[in-house]
């Protein structure tokens, strides 16, 4: 039973690990998102920011120049973004996937001329990532029944981005609804001729989401390769952030409800790489590929109104024209 | 609202694709000079590697085909402005309507009976992957572009659950089929060209080049000469003008994706029936993204669309040429390259646009004002 117990214990606590950089990124595209601005590019600026903090990492040796160079890179790619379909007017979802595109030519081409390992950036050392964090009294606690696990395996050991990951969730929900920042990026989403006409500018409004959620973006970009993982191998995101995307639309643009779909889909990945190889009874071996597909099968399912109903704003794909 | 200045239509369809193309290849050639090579020796190596080496050309028409038939998937969608980004997904789900096809038929049926059976399988499978996102779309009000990412991500695990499963070939390790017998095989054209005589290197440029030249055809005349091309252009023009005109805009959807989706699918022949002889994992590589851009460039226009492919095409053999000529630049390259004439032909569409405009204007400005405004 307690074994059982542990075993449960250790998927969560790998749930949360798979589920932290989905968590940064569904909360930059709840940012862009509620602005007005579709941004399918969480993708290519997670990728390109996970290629520059292991890139500048294994140069200085030091993770935290890494993860400041990959949030500039990121907040950059969110520049571009935003000059493409805030001030040039362009098609928001082709300039995003411009970005994605890019980043997959761009990290593979710098990496083989920076390091010629192929596209990877050398593997790093301990000192070079963000370590685990182990909470005060872990191993004490740990050995008390039930809820001594939880504190040692589950809440114990991870590393600062995870908590500053968790934290991003309640400063989004807090600039959302509590400050007037907030309440204008939500206007403008949603009716942006209002917020013109009460003199507020709707780009620079949208840009400053954009940039925001460029700094999400990149710090998960930087836990993909200097937390999670120990250097950068080509097209590392694999999908996580449509995954991400997925989540914030499950969590219909909601903070909390995005934080629940993105640990529901950590989840399911941390399952499904558990049950590789196991024979489930009746079943036989697990499906695992298709418990990998739910994400996007129940994201589909939801938008299509089966179960509830997730609005996106209102203006969100449009670009503002100021009337004259 | 101000309009932005007119462009002459010339300017537009001629001019505009071809400085998107040049500025792509202008900052790609920066990012070749700051990894230290000299841009100008890549370029050569890529034309020749595409036009000029034995059996290249083939091989960029080869890949131009894929092109073409992802290209028109995206722009049948677009005349209806639905933005088909899950021509990656029709296509692999057309592979495996081929495939399927084959590993049942390919004992039982000739080679000119199964081959059209194979196609028209992998373009209703392409087609009903296409046509569920736009039902989402038309009856439950579902974000097509949501919708078809999505459904790109279920046909990749759709097709690894099935080609390391199911239809993996026995006692075999790799996630294919088994091979199908030369029944299901689109001939070589070199093939057909040295049956009359006539010299031609090997290249994997099969009879699909034909079909896809002929699906242009087909889109042309779709979507200029028909009833239905014209409500499906009508709905994209204005959903509720068409709606007004008594054109039945739900099912005008459904319809142009579905076409799209099959369109889309029909990329696998080339892969499937020409080249590989088997489905096999990931054969779409990232083709049906590519779509996007050619349809970008190629203007929504059959006509452009072919250029745009050749293009493509060149650029994806003469980048494989990058990798055995440099040791720092890599196909990779070609990625790069295809981003940025996305960002620029899409993304900044009007960075170019009203500088020429005003440009133009200034050219022109003493014949138009004599011949008054057009537009």
């Amino acid at each position: 039973m307690a074994d059982l117990w542990l075993q449960f214990l250790l998927t969560i606590d790998a749930s949360l690990r798979v589920a932290t950089p989905l968590i940064l990124c569904a909360m930059a595209g709840i940012f862009s998102e509620k602005s007005g601005v579709i941004d399918i590019s969480l993708e290519g600026k997670m990728l390109m920011s996970a290629f520059a903090a292991a890139a500048v990492a294994a140069m200085t040796s030091s993770a935290l120049a890494g993860l400041m160079v990959a949030i500039g890179v990121s907040m950059l790619l969110g520049l571009l973004h935003g000059l493409a379909s805030i001030t040039l007017r362009g098609n928001q979802v082709i300039s995003g996937l411009a970005i994605n595109i890019l980043a997959s030519g761009l990290t593979v081409t710098i990496g083989i001329a920076m390091f010629r390992q192929g596209g990877q950036t050398p593997n790093l050392a301990r000192a070079e990532r963000f370590r685990p964090i182990e909470l005060p009294l872990a191993e004490q606690l740990g050995s008390l029944p039930l809820i001594g696990p939880i504190y040692r395996e589950v809440i114990s050991g991870h590393n600062i981005l995870v908590w500053v990951a968790l934290t991003a969730v309640l400063f989004t929900a807090f600039i959302l609804t509590r400050t007037r920042f907030g309440l204008r990026l939500r206007a403008v989403g949603e009716k942006p001729e209002a917020l013109d006409s009460a003199g507020v500018s709707v780009a620079r409004t949208r840009y400053l989401a954009l940039i925001i959620a460029g700094v999400l973006c990149g710090m998960a970009g930087a836990y993909l390769s200097t937390a999670h993982g120990s250097g950068f191998v080509r097209e590392m995101t694999a999908g996580k952030g449509y995954i991400a995307l997925a989540a914030m639309i499950f969590g219909k643009w909601q903070p909390r409800g995005a934080l629940l779909a993105c640990l529901l889909f950590g989840f399911l990945e941390a399952v499904a790489s558990r049950m590789q190889g196991v024979d489930v009874p009746l079943i036989g071996e697990a499906p695992v590929d298709l418990i990998l597909a739910l994400p996007y099968l129940l994201t589909v399912i939801l938008l299509a109104g089966f179960v509830g109903k997730a609005m996106p704003p209102r203006a969100i794909g449009e670009p503002y024209v100021k009337e004259r | 609202m101000t309009p932005p200045p007119a462009l002459p239509r010339w300017a537009d369809v001629g001019l505009i694709p071809l400085i998107n193309v040049l500025a792509a290849l202008v900052v790609s050639g920066i990012v070749v000079a700051v990894i230290g090579e000299n841009p100008f020796e890549a370029m050569m190596v890529m034309i020749k590697g595409a036009f000029v080496y034995k059996g290249s050309l083939g091989y960029t028409l080869y890949y131009a085909t894929n092109f073409i038939f992802t290209g028109l998937a995206v722009a049948v969608a677009f005349h209806a402005m639905l933005f088909n980004i899950g021509g990656e997904g029709q296509a692999y789900l057309g592979g495996l309507g081929a495939g399927l096809t084959c590993l049942m038929f390919d004992s039982m049926f000739p080679a000119l009976f199964l081959v059209p059976l194979a196609i028209m399988a992998s373009a209703s499978f392409g087609a009903v992957w296409g046509a569920i996102p736009g039902y989402l779309q038309a009856k439950r009000g579902s974000h097509i572009v949501i919708t078809t990412i999505m459904f790109n991500f279920l046909a990749a695990s759709i097709m690894v659950w099935l080609l390391a499963g199911r239809l993996k070939a026995p006692g075999q390790m790799s996630p294919e089929t088994r091979s199908f017998s030369a029944n299901a095989e689109l001939p070589f054209i070199h093939d057909i060209i040295n049956a009359f005589g006539v010299e031609m290197a090997r290249s994997p440029l099969n009879l699909s080049f034909v079909v896809a030249l002929l699906a242009c055809v087909g889109v042309w005349v779709l979507i200029w000469r028909s009833r239905l091309g014209y409500a499906i252009r009508a709905t994209g023009h204005s959903t509720g003008a068409a709606e007004y005109a008594g054109i039945p805009v739900s099912t005008v959807i459904i319809i142009t994706m579905a076409i799209s989706g099959g369109l889309a699918g029909m990329m696998a022949i080339n892969e499937i029936l020409g080249v590989q002889h088997r489905t096999i994992l990931g054969f779409t590589s990232g083709y049906g993204f590519t779509g996007i851009a050619v349809a970008l460039m190629g203007r929504n226009h059959p006509i452009g669309i072919i250029l745009a492919s050749l293009l493509f095409g060149a650029l994806y053999q003469g980048g494989a040429e990058l990798d055995f000529e440099f040791s720092t630049i890599t196909r990779e390259m070609v990625l790069l390259i295809q981003g940025l004439i996305i960002l620029f032909s899409g993304g900044l569409a009007y960075m170019f646009n009203q500088p020429l405009a005003h440009l133009l204007g200034l050219l022109l400005a003493p014949r138009s004002a004599k011949g008054g405004q057009n537009g």
